[in-house]
Formats: C-alpha cells, structure tokens, sequence
C-alpha cells in the first residue's frame, strides 16, 4: 500500500500550516500530503479548522504561516494558476441566485476563461451527470437543496478539474442524494481525480477515503486508512448501554472488566470489545439489565472519542 | 475522459506582475453583470437616473421660482435650475459610484457569497475589481447622458462644451469608486458600514451643491475645498456654461491624483478585501 | 441539587402565560425590538442628533442665504430656516419610519426571520405586528424629540405650542409607515421592490410635498402629489404647531383625520397580512 502511494508524485504538500483569526488559531500547526490520485478527508467537528484548511488550499485565504505546495506552485502566490486546476465545492453553496441554472455552469466557466463552445456542451454534459436537465431554465432559488447541491458539484467540474476541493459534500442532503453523490465521485477518482475533502460524517469518510487526517481545534490528532484508524484506536465492535440518565455513572464501576475499555458519557456506556454480544451476556449475568442495549461495528466515532474524549457531532 | 496520470499534475509558475491577483479575465466579470442586467426587470437598471432628475424638478423649478436668478461660475447669472443641475449631476455620479463600490461589495462579500465562488475559480480579486469598477461606470455613464439629455430637453443646455459633462462624470465616478473599494476593505460589520454614510451626507449638503460656496465662513470654506466633491461640482459646473477658470486644472488634477492613488489603495488592500 | 430545590423559581402556570400573552403581547414584542435595536444605537444616536444638525444647517441656513435675498412673502413671512425646519423634522421622521418598514419586516420573515421564535409562543401574529409598530414608535418619539430640542437651539421653533412637532412627527411617519408595513409583510421575495418604493415613492414625496416651499408654488399638474401625501399633511400641520401659519379650521381637520385614519387603516391591514402569512 505505502509503496504504491510512494510512487505517485505528490500533488498538495502542507507544512505547518497556521491561521489565526485575533487570537484564536484556526489552523495550529497542520502538515500533510496527498499524492496524485488520492481520495484524502478531513475528518473533525465544527470549527476544527477543516474549511479553513480547504480555503488555504485555493488560496483564498491569507495564511499566518506555514507552506503550501499545490502542483508545485504557491496557491497565495500563483492563485489564477493553481485554482485553474481546481474544483471546490464550498461547504455552503454559493450558486448565483440572480442567474438562472444553466447560466450558472456558464457563467463560472467563464471565470476560467473557457470558450463559450466548449461551456455549452459541458453545460448540457454536466446537468445531465446532476439530474438537473428539466431544470436547466429555473431560478436558482426555486432548486431544493439537495438539487442546489447537486449543482454547486456540477459547476465545480466545469474547468475539468484535476483536484477536486469538496467541503461537506453531502451535509444536508437525504440518504438517497448522498448514495447518488458517492457514486458519481467514485467515478471521478476512477478517472484519476484527486479527491479532497472535509466531513464529520463518518460513513462518509469509510466510504470514500483512502486516507484521512483527524482534526480538533486546529491540530491532527491521528492520520492514515479509515480501517487503519480503527484497528488501532478501537476495537471491533462497540456495545452500546443505557440505564437511564441518573444510574449510568453509578452502574460504571460494577461493570469493570467487561470488554477492553469502557466509556462513560452522560447518556450512555460505551463498551469497547471484540464481541459484543459476548459483553452483553457478561452484563446480564451481573444482575445489571440496561434499558437499552446496541451492537455496533466500531466507526471513525469511536476513534475521535477515544481521541480527544468528545463526541464527534454535538 | 481519459484518465489522468502523474504528468498531468504538474503546473509551471506564471511571473507577472499582479499573478497572484488578476488573471486578465475581468471580462468574465463584466459578461456576468451583463447577463444579470439582462433578465432584470429594464426599470432596475434605469431607477438610478430618477433620482437627480427629481431632485432638479423640485428644486431647480420649485424653488427655482422663488429663488430668481444666481450667479454662475463665470459671474453671469444664470437660472438656479441651471445653477444646480450640473452640481446634482456631480452628487449622482459620487452616490453610484460609492453605493457600488462599498456597499454593493459589501453584500456580495459578506452575504451573497458571490465573490467566494469567483474566488475559488481562476479569477483573481483584481480581476472582480476591475469588473465591478467598469460595470459601475458604464451605468454612471448611462446615467450621465440620460441626464445631460434632460438639461437639454429643459433648455438647461447652451453650449457644446456642455457635452463633456457626460465623460467628466465617469471621470468623477471613477475617483469615488477606487477609493471605495479600498475603504470597504477596512469594514467589518453593518454598523462600520454606517460610516460611510455619515460621511456621505454632510459632504453631499455643504458641497455647493444647492448655493454658492461663499455663504460659509471662510474656515468652513477650506474644509469644503478640500473635498473631492466640491471639486467635481464646480468642474461640471463651469463645464456647463463653458466658462473656465485656472481653477479647472486644479479640479482636474485633483481627480486624476484621486483616480491614480485610490487604484494604487484598492490593489494593496485587494487581499484584506477579498481574501479574509 | 436537592438543596437548592427549594431556592428554585418556576414558571408561572401555563393559563398564566397564555392571560398575560392575550393582554401584553404586543409590549413583550416591542421589548424584543427595542433590544434589537441596540445592535444598531450608535447609528441612531448619531443619526438622530447629526441629520437635524446637517439638514438645519444646510438646507435651512445655508439655502437661507439665497431664498430669503430675494422674497420672503412665499415663506409665511417668517425666514426661510423657520419656514423649512418642522418640514424636515417631519420629513426626517417619515423617512425613518419608512426604513423601518421596510428591511426589518423583511428580516422577520424571511431572512432572520425573527417573528417566528415569538409565533411558537402564545403570542399571535397580530401582536408582533403591533409590538413592531409601537417600538418604531418609540424610536420616531425620541427621534423626533431630539430634533425639536435641536431646532430650539437654532431658533427655528418660533410658536409656543411648537412642542407638538413631536406627535405630529410621529403621526405622519406612521400615516406612511403602517401601510407599508402592510406592504411589505405580503411580499413573498424582495426583487428590488424596496429600493422602487425608495425611489419612486419616499424620495419624491419628500422632494414634492411641500417641504422646501409651498405646493401651491409648483405647476397645478403637481400639485395632487401633495394632497395625497401624508408627508404635505404632516409638513401642513408642523408649520401650524411651529409657526403660527395660517390654515383654514376644516383644512387642519383634514389633516389631522387623513394622517389618523392611514394609521388606524395601515394598522389593520398590517395584522391582517401578518396573521395570514404565520397563520396559513
């Protein structure tokens, strides 16, 4: 696996990256690479400096410190250049609300100084990969979200990017948009797309990472494969135990020596193991009956818990 | 699509002056407002020009009955419609120009997010700049003649010079606007963009727009003087009747040095204005 | 915890809430606004003590200067400063209350959309519009104020009873305020409409409705612009209360009944248009 990725030339190299707003450091601190090709996430919570990494990347924000290297140039010092190789699909969509929907894909095409042949036929291509045909003559305000979504993702193809930046592709979105969404992306990273982008979703992040990065207040906390990340900061399965607002920190002590690790939050014990219907057996043979119990397959969850001691999505 | 391989991703720097900044496309910008202009309703685009004529029918023939005859620039009198419409023609290219270059930018900026998806293409915030500024004269320009148009239609009109207010219009609107931008760099909220209001308005009231600048003590005098409007309404005034002064050039100049040094402002505060 | 159990306030019983909310509603909203205002009290302070400063100065003193070098007769033989000052005042109230009518009615329903955190509890919508009305009212109170007392330092106010500048003010800026509140609340998508009602409505009433000279000085064609702006009635009834100016009994009526019922009338179709916006 590392051999493979060895060989690809990198495409981003970010050291030490810092952005502070006043005294309050966004970015701490971060460094990372993604070779060509690479589908590569930033996994973290609100706030932790994930879209502002994004922003460092196309080189629309001032960075305090650090270096940046997209392709081998500075994107603060050649922006025109390197987000001509862009795609970056913001994590709130900004579709141009005064223009109708095809006019939208044409007219950002234009920023890139594509010609107006080449736009019309993308324009056409690109409505078809969003479902968005019908709609290519209606206002933009009229869209539903998940439409307006799927349109802010086929207006970041439009240059035929070979980077594409996607800052919470599917928030918002039902399941069924967001199975859509991962399928048509998967396709792109066939084509040799590079594919960065940010959640806190963490099905997302196993379903379309190759690689990621856990982030909190600014810094990574942890790197590599989602499966990876898993086998070493979990188990592989979590049994999940209710006994009731007030009981579950008292029930704590009596449940010691029950699977690998526990983990008391308000609302529910957590119980690291290999076998959770095992555990669960174990608990009942106490004389303890939890009001509600779960099996689970360990997920990126776990891994940001046992991280940093919180919760992933409060 | 064929794949893409490792010798795709290799980009070359590109050294010109400004790359960083601009990436010659401002047409894209323009094409844009263009495309906007055009399925907006005509009356969007034309409410502008209301505004000074009104202020003209009002004042200038109201008042203008009680108020008889005013000297003109050259000291012969002149009807007081006559007296302020190319001082209200002045006000309006500064109120465009302003209004687009602040706190149209501002709300694109801040709320309508439509600088952060231009951004993220391969346009530069020069390129916005450029654009913005152009599509903000072409409407003064539009304005402008609309409004000379009306002079002549009142008989306001008695000199060929007077068709150079139109291009002395643009010209005022282009200083106001290239300092704009770059003040609106400096704001954060709605309540610092209140500032500008409050600027505005006084210089709009004293700047000799509606009586001669002499009914002032002569320290308030200086103040006035030094303003940029005052500047441009005595220019377009003497501009109307063709009755030119030394004066002319130091009005002249002073808006070329305005133009120059508030572009020189603007591109250095391109990247606290756009790239937060 | 348990300790301080017995320390601890509680909600008054829910019929409780739902009594006060049926009676005060419309003053809780009000408090909401008025806070909101805040944000906001640095511009309205300094607007509201510069604007009469700058408008007295410039359109009173310094067009003075020339309107009063040649005839005075038109301006009630009084100069020109006395003359134009309550018009602005009244001008400057309706123009603050139109602002208001506009953008923050907008806010509350589409964009912050304020007056839906209140719609979720016992008050109804017929209250937020109220409660709305009442805290521009008291901006326009103050606002107004502030300009009277600014006019008295100029020497503007020449008449004893000029202090009742301060509800004419108010008045004629609600006569315009209200009804397009009620415009504005059953607007679904703000497509420059406001910027149109600024433009071709605010702005030319302020310039045509008496407020810089006399209506009867403008061409007959015109003049029924300023019968049926609120904006002549109310400059009408401040240089009455300002100035002493002579107007005949049945015409001051008219005033005061034209400006009383667009309010009472703004009122009620602004409640209308806020219930059946929130309530449908």
């Amino acid at each position: 696996m590392a051999g493979v990725r060895a060989m690809r030339r990198r495409v981003i190299s970010a050291r030490d990256l810092v952005k502070t707003y006043g005294d309050f450091n966004a970015v701490d601190g971060i460094s990372f690479d993604v070779p060509a090709g690479e589908s590569f996430g930033l996994l973290g919570p609100n706030g932790a400096g994930k879209s502002t990494t994004m922003r460092m990347i196309g080189g629309v924000t001032q960075r305090t410190s650090g270096h940046l290297d997209i392709m081998g140039l500075d994107p603060e010092h050649q922006g025109p250049e390197v987000r001509a190789h862009l795609g970056v699909v913001p994590q709130q969509d900004n579709l141009d609300e005064e223009l109708r929907v095809r006019d939208n894909l044409i007219v950002y095409g234009r920023y890139f100084g594509l010609p107006r042949a080449y736009l019309e036929q993308r324009a056409d291509e690109l409505l078809e990969f969003a479902q968005l045909e019908d709609k290519a003559k209606a206002r933009v305000d009229s869209l539903s979200g998940g439409m307006k979504r799927r349109l802010t993702i086929a207006r970041s193809l439009i240059n035929e990017p070979k980077i594409l930046l996607l800052d919470e592709p599917t928030t918002g979105l039902d399941p069924q948009a967001r199975h859509v969404l991962w399928d048509r992306l998967f396709r792109l990273k066939e084509q040799g797309v590079t594919l960065v982008l940010t959640t806190h979703y963490m099905d997302e992040a196993e379903q379309l990472c190759d690689r990621l990065i856990v982030v909190d207040k600014g810094k990574i906390m942890a790197e590599g494969s989602p499966t990876a990340l898993i086998r070493e900061h979990s188990s592989r399965e979590v049994l999940e135990v209710r006994f009731g607002a007030d009981r579950n920190a008292a029930v704590v002590p009596r449940l010691d020596g029950v699977g690998e690790r526990l983990e008391a939050l308000p609302d529910r014990i957590l119980v690291y193991t290999d076998d959770g219907e095992g555990s669960l057996e174990q608990i009942r043979n106490r004389g303890l009956h939890p009001v509600t119990s779960l099996v689970r397959r360990a997920s990126l969850e776990d891994v940001f818990l046992r991280l940093t001691g919180r919760s992933l999505v409060d | 699509m064929k794949a893409l391989t490792d010798d795709d991703y290799v980009l070359s720097a590109d050294e010109r002056p400004l790359g960083a900044l601009y990436s010659r496309n401002a047409r894209a910008v323009i094409e844009r407002g263009a495309r906007v202009i055009r399925s907006q309703n005509w009356i969007i685009l034309v409410s502008g020009f209301f505004e000074p004529v009104f202020y003209l029918l009002s004042m200038g023939v109201g008042l203008g009955r009680l108020v008889g005859a005013v000297d003109g620039p050259g000291g012969a009198p002149i009807s007081y419609a006559a007296y302020i419409a190319p001082a209200l023609l002045a006000v309006s290219a500064m109120n465009g120009a302003i209004y687009d270059s602040t706190w149209n930018i501002f709300f694109k900026m801040h709320f309508g997010k439509l600088y952060q998806s231009m951004l993220y293409t391969s346009l530069g915030p020069f390129d916005i700049a450029v654009g913005e500024i152009a599509l903000a004269l072409f409407r003064g320009f539009l304005y402008a003649l609309g409004f000379t148009g009306v002079m002549g239609i009142m008989g306001l009109i008695t000199t060929p010079w007077a068709l150079l207010l139109v291009p002395t219009s643009v010209m005022v609107a282009f200083g106001f606007a290239s300092f704009g931008m770059a003040i609106t760099s400096y704001m954060k909220t709605f309540q610092q963009m209140d500032i500008i209001t409050f600027v505005m308005l006084p210089m709009f009231l004293f700047s000799a727009t509606f009586y001669p600048l002499s009914v002032y003590p002569a320290p308030i005098q200086w103040i006035v003087e030094a303003f940029p409007l005052w500047h441009g309404v005595e220019l377009m005034r003497q501009i109307s009747i063709g009755a030119f002064s030394p004066a002319t050039l130091v009005h002249l100049a002073y808006y070329l040095v305005m133009i120059v040094v508030g572009l020189a402002f603007t591109t250095r505060r391109l990247r606290a204005l756009f790239l937060r | 915890m348990t300790e301080v159990r017995s320390e601890r306030l509680h909600a008054h019983a829910p019929e409780v809430s739902a009594a006060r909310a049926r009676r005060w509603g419309s003053f809780y909203f009000m408090e909401h606004m008025l806070r909101g205002m805040r944000a906001y009290l640095v511009t309205i302070v300094v607007t509201s003590v510069g604007n009469p400063l700058l408008y007295l100065f410039s359109m009173g003193v310094g067009l003075a200067t020339i309107v009063d070098r040649s005839q005075s007769t038109h301006f009630e033989g009084i100069g020109y400063l006395a003359f134009a000052a309550p018009a602005l005042l009244v001008s400057s109230a309706v123009m603050t209350c139109a602002n208001e009518m506009m953008f923050p009615v907008m806010d509350g329903f589409k964009w912050r959309r304020v007056y839906y955190g209140p719609h979720v509890t016992p008050l109804v919508p017929g209250q937020l519009a109220l409660g709305h009305v009442m805290a521009v009212s008291v901006r326009l109170l103050v606002q107004c104020t502030v300009f009277f007392l600014i006019m008295l330092a100029f020497g503007a106010a020449l008449s004893p009873m000029a202090w009742l500048l301060v509800p004419v003010g108010v008045l004629a800026g609600m006569a315009f305020g209200t009804p397009l509140m009620a415009y504005a609340a059953s607007i679904q998508k703000e497509n420059f409409q406001f910027s149109m009602i600024q433009r071709f409505v605010i702005m030319p009433l302020f310039l045509f409705s008496g407020t810089f000279y006399p209506l009867e000085t403008m061409p007959a064609a015109m003049q029924w612009i300023g019968w049926i702006s609120p904006l002549w009635h109310g400059n009408q009834l401040g240089r009455l209360v300002s100035i002493g100016a002579s107007e005949p009994a049945w015409l001051v009526v008219v005033h005061i009944a034209y400006l009383a019922v667009l309010v009472v009338l703004g009122i009620v179709l602004a409640r209308r248009s806020y219930t059946k916006r929130m309530d449908a």
